[in-house]
């Protein structure tokens, strides 16, 4: 079983780390043509990681060790993410499942890194960026943490793997009214986290609406790099989980090399989906005022509760 | 005479020594006499503690001539659970003292923290309620003279002091209340006795209330909280430490003892009022704390929403037990254990650390602070691996024991009882908000006071402390890893204490919650962190070889250069999108003046900014509650106007009460 896990980590890993920068320009790409502009192609953000590694990177006097740990420990916290995570298959490991809470706190585990590298250099705009950004994080956590739970009380656990099996072998429990209040949630909770349109615009040149690009501001060559790496690992991890949350088919439920091939197609299919609806609805939106992004968590909250409340005292009575 | 007996009557005559050698010793010496004699006597209430845990009993009477029966101190596994914790704390403390006080240490101070010390190891070990209450009253009135030690220096010293005994003394009345009605139920003061009461009857109950509002006073339970954020900031960094660390967790005892040991199997509301407590004092402390820059108040605060988890964690379990799914709530109070062995460990390293910070800077307002990691690299890493724990993340104690808490509650709902499905989700919200906003309570502290630059003369002039407090912090810190990397024996010890089944160890030293169907390994967390580490590095060390990092005045900036530290974003300002969030709660004050040039009106010569936020059940319940209680005072003082006329007057009135009342 163990190795078998550990395969499946190691598969994830590599695929996830093919696929997200790909994701990524297929997600401004589709944005680009909608908008009426050519785009830069979807192996953009590969070129641009490549530009990036070559780079010499700079470091601002008075900062501390934090500015060239924090961005491995970003990309470590994201890389671990993938490889628990089930988006190719439900094997676990026997002493490691992929418990939820375990997963979202290896998630804040990167967010802290990134706050904390904001405030290092000591400037305005960092700081700024940190202060939104945690607060936006704190303010999430509920959402997360509830929806993921209307999702397992079903199940009996709060082990991802066994909710995205459970939903492979029986769907009519996908479309179950609280599944889907649930999965509505989850999904707000992600643009949230990820910093997407309304809550945050990644393609923002202006610094006093930043939140992401704000703490990121001072870093240069690999270290940017793998800030811009771990962020877009994190994007693809978690709508990886939606879309295994949404549409299971074709998750491996054991090791082979034919249902890894057919995981991983399937995965692609599912994220290019999901990238491409999502930068569409993006197109449509103007990015939120900041202090009205509470009321659009309290709403996803609310949303959450309902889906408990379905799964208690609606469908079960 | 057992084991356990001679670590009980070592530790009573080790806190005699102690104080003892305190006040005989010569000036030079009176700090290191004490530290070692409070270090001796935490190592005896650790071994007799572990002992207690691993199952041996003794008994050791305390002779009286007030014919109360079996008065003494006894070994319990739950008193001895508690016994090691606050030994551990004591010691490391005391050890933080010997630097942290210094030469500037009186006697009077150094004499009262050994018994303070002592008496804390002994309450768990109370076998009745009359032994309980004279080593809780001792332990009250050793920290309020803790409190009032820099009370020559500083003047809100005094204040706090009030508030802290006023505070004190209430729970000690309420607890006296509880335990009277117990007793007179019982026949008799021994703990053993009152066990056998039913729980279902009405005194019970009063009872129970009345313990547990005791209780939560010490523990500083929202709205019995008001004395932690001040005492805390007045009072000697080491005795906030022992203070938030160690004595509020008594508090905590004390709810277990009355309601696993002395009434078990109460009313299922008994539990849902625990938890409810419990869940607004979590909520209303992360809240004060994530706004507060004060670092010791933020710390005080962060206690409140620690001891609101520990007291939910308790009435879930109890709430749990008492609609009969037995697994998740033994879960659930084992959490509570955890929670407490982890709080003890990580914000004894954080008062630790803000106390080095204090020594350094003579600050402290985070506001003020910065920069400080570079000119104290041991605080600074002691005080993030503290921050760590409090902010729950991996893999520190901190994290392992809400993920506990957190499995008993999503395995706790049952459809059948609305209520348990009600309030098991609302709880989970409620830990999940709670952590959330811990989260950014610590990276602010520990973000604006360690890192960027320095925002005051004190901070740049900051240095490391003495050895024997980076050995202190070090330690301490070293605990909350080892608490999360192997926490599968706290686990089995926390399981031991409190007599349940469904949580133990395995692996590699995980937690596993078989009750639950939940298991924890953070060693295998940590192997496939590491594996994953390793190729990150090596790309990362390949590319530095053939391109060195560059160091620059500043890389960005936003096109401009850097004028002033002030412009730095502070711990007010990192809070103010919270602060606005939550504006109905926090109520916070603000002025903002703003000075024109006297050329023209639209430019602007200077900005003033204050902000002011009160607590506002201070303001709300105790400053009308404290108002009455003055007027009532004054009205008082009418009756007696020294005149000796009206005095035999009185003298009278009474005796005629009286006749008339026997004449009845």
């Amino acid at each position: 079983m163990n190795a078998a896990a550990a395969v499946l980590a190691i598969c994830q890993v590599v695929v996830l780390v093919v696929l997200s920068p790909l994701l990524v320009g297929l997600m401004r790409q589709v944005r680009a043509r909608l908008e009426g502009r050519v785009g830069a192609g979807i192996g953009q953000p590969w070129r641009d990681l490549r530009k990036l590694l070559a780079k010499e990177p700079l470091q601002a006097d008075g900062t501390s060790w934090l500015s060239v740990a924090a961005p491995v420990v970003l990309l470590v916290s994201s890389l671990l993410v993938c490889a628990l995570m089930p988006l190719l298959g439900t094997v676990t490991f026997t002493r490691l499942p992929d418990d939820l809470f375990v997963v979202v706190s290896v998630l804040l585990l990167g967010t802290v890194a990134v706050a904390l590298l904001g405030l290092d250099a000591g400037t305005a705009f960092g700081g700024m960026g940190s202060s939104r950004h945690m607060t936006i994080a704190a303010l999430v956590e509920p959402t997360v943490l509830v929806s993921v739970y209307a999702l397992s009380i079903p199940v009996g656990s709060s082990v991802l793997s066994r909710i995205v099996e459970a939903r492979l072998q029986d769907p009519a429990r996908i479309a179950a009214p609280a599944s889907l209040l649930a999965l509505l949630a989850l999904t707000v909770a992600v643009v949230a986290e990820t910093g997407r349109l309304p809550v945050d615009n990644p393609a923002t040149h202006l610094e006093l609406t930043m939140v992401h690009e704000a703490m990121v501001l001072e870093s240069s060559g690999r270290d940017l790099a793998w800030l811009e790496l771990g962020s877009w690992l994190r994007l693809g991890a978690l709508l990886g989980l939606l879309s295994s949350l949404l549409v299971p088919w074709g998750i491996a439920t054991h090791v082979s090399v034919a249902a890894l091939l057919v995981a991983t197609v399937a995965l692609t299919v599912k994220l290019a989906a999901v990238g491409a609806l999502l930068a569409a609805v993006e197109v449509s939106l103007a990015k939120v005022r900041l202090f009205r992004v509470p009321e659009l968590l309290a709403g996803s909250f609310v949303l959450a509760f309902l889906a408990v409340t379905a799964s208690y005292l609606v469908v079960q009575v | 005479m057992t084991a356990v007996e001679l670590g009980l009557e070592a530790q009573l005559v080790l806190v005699a020594l102690a104080a003892l050698g305190a006040v005989l010793a010569p000036e030079a010496r009176r700090g290191m006499t004490a530290a070692v004699g409070s270090v001796a006597l935490a190592a005896a209430g650790v071994m007799t503690g572990a002992l207690a845990v691993g199952g041996d009993r003794g008994f050791v009477e305390i002779p009286t001539s007030l014919g109360l029966g079996d008065v003494g101190l006894v070994a319990t596994s739950l008193g001895g659970f508690f016994m090691v914790v606050v030994a551990g704390v004591g010691a490391v403390a005391a050890v933080f003292a010997i630097g942290y006080v210094g030469p500037s240490g009186t006697r009077t101070g150094w004499v009262a923290l050994p018994v303070f010390l002592g008496a804390m190891q002994l309450v768990p070990a109370a076998a009745d309620a009359v032994s309980f209450l004279l080593m809780w009253e001792l332990m009250a009135v050793a920290s309020t003279v803790l409190v009032l030690t820099e009370y020559g220096r500083r003047a809100e010293v005094r204040a706090a002091a009030l508030w802290y005994a006023g505070m004190t003394q209430l729970s000690f009345v309420l607890i006296l209340l509880g335990f009277g009605m117990l007793a007179a139920t019982a026949g008799s003061v021994s703990f053993a006795s009152m066990a056998a009461i039913d729980p279902g009857t009405p005194s019970a109950s009063v009872a129970f209330v009345l313990l547990t509002l005791g209780f939560a006073t010490k523990a500083g339970i929202v709205p019995l909280h008001v004395w932690l954020p001040r005492a805390h900031p007045v009072a000697p960094s080491h005795v906030s430490a022992v203070m938030s660390a160690a004595m509020v967790k008594l508090g905590v005892y004390g709810v277990l003892l009355v309601s696993l040991t002395l009434l078990p199997g109460g009313p299922g509301w008994w539990g849902l009022t625990l938890l409810a407590l419990g869940a607004v004092s979590a909520l209303y402390g992360i809240l004060q704390a994530s706004v507060a820059s004060d670092l010791k108040r933020l710390l005080a605060y962060s206690t409140t929403e620690n001891v609101g988890l520990m007291f939910l964690a308790v009435g879930t379990g109890l709430l749990l037990r008492a609609v009969a799914v037995p697994g998740p709530a033994d879960v659930a109070i084992a959490s509570c254990l955890l929670l407490v062995a982890s709080h003890a460990a990580f914000k004894t390293t954080l008062f630790l650390g803000a106390g080095s910070v204090l020594h350094a800077t003579g600050e402290r307002d985070l506001d003020r602070m910065g920069g400080l990691g570079a000119r104290m690299p041991v605080t600074s890493a002691a005080f993030g691996i503290g921050a760590l724990g409090a902010a729950a993340l991996p893999v520190t104690a901190g994290f392992v024991a809400e993920w506990a808490l957190l499995q008993s509650l999503i395995h706790g709902a049952r459809p059948d009882d609305r209520l348990v499905a009600v309030a098991m989700p609302v709880a989970v919200a409620v830990v999940a908000l709670t952590a959330g906003l811990a989260l950014m309570t610590f990276v602010k502290a520990y973000g604006i006071a360690f890192l960027a630059r320095p925002r005051s003369a004190g901070a740049t002039e900051a240095h490391e402390g003495t050895r024997s407090m980076q050995a202190a912090m070090l330690v301490s810190a070293g605990v909350v890893l080892l608490l999360g990397l192997v926490p599968g024996l706290v686990a089995e010890v926390a399981a031991r204490a409190i007599g349940v089944s469904g949580v133990g160890s395995a692996g590699w030293f995980g937690v596993d919650l078989p009750g639950v169907g939940a298991a924890l390994d953070p060693v295998a967390l940590s192997l496939v962190a590491v594996v994953i580490v390793v190729p990150v590095v090596f790309v990362s060390v390949l590319a530095a070889r053939r391109r060195p990092r560059r160091r620059v005045e500043l890389a960005w900036g936003g096109g401009g250069v850097r004028v002033s530290p002030r412009m730095q974003y502070t711990a007010t300002s990192y809070a103010e999108p919270l602060a606005r969030v939550f504006d109905d709660a926090l109520r916070p004050e603000r002025d903002i003046e703003i000075t024109h040039t006297s050329e023209s009106r639209y430019l602007v010569e200077r900005v003033q900014y204050h902000q002011h936020l009160d607590d506002v059940v201070e303001v709300r319940f105790y400053r009308p509650l404290l108002t009455l209680l003055d007027r009532c005072g004054m009205a008082a003082r009418r009756l007696q106007n020294g005149s000796i006329h009206r005095y035999l007057g009185y003298s009278f009135l009474a005796l005629v009460a009286v006749l008339v009342l026997v004449a009845l």
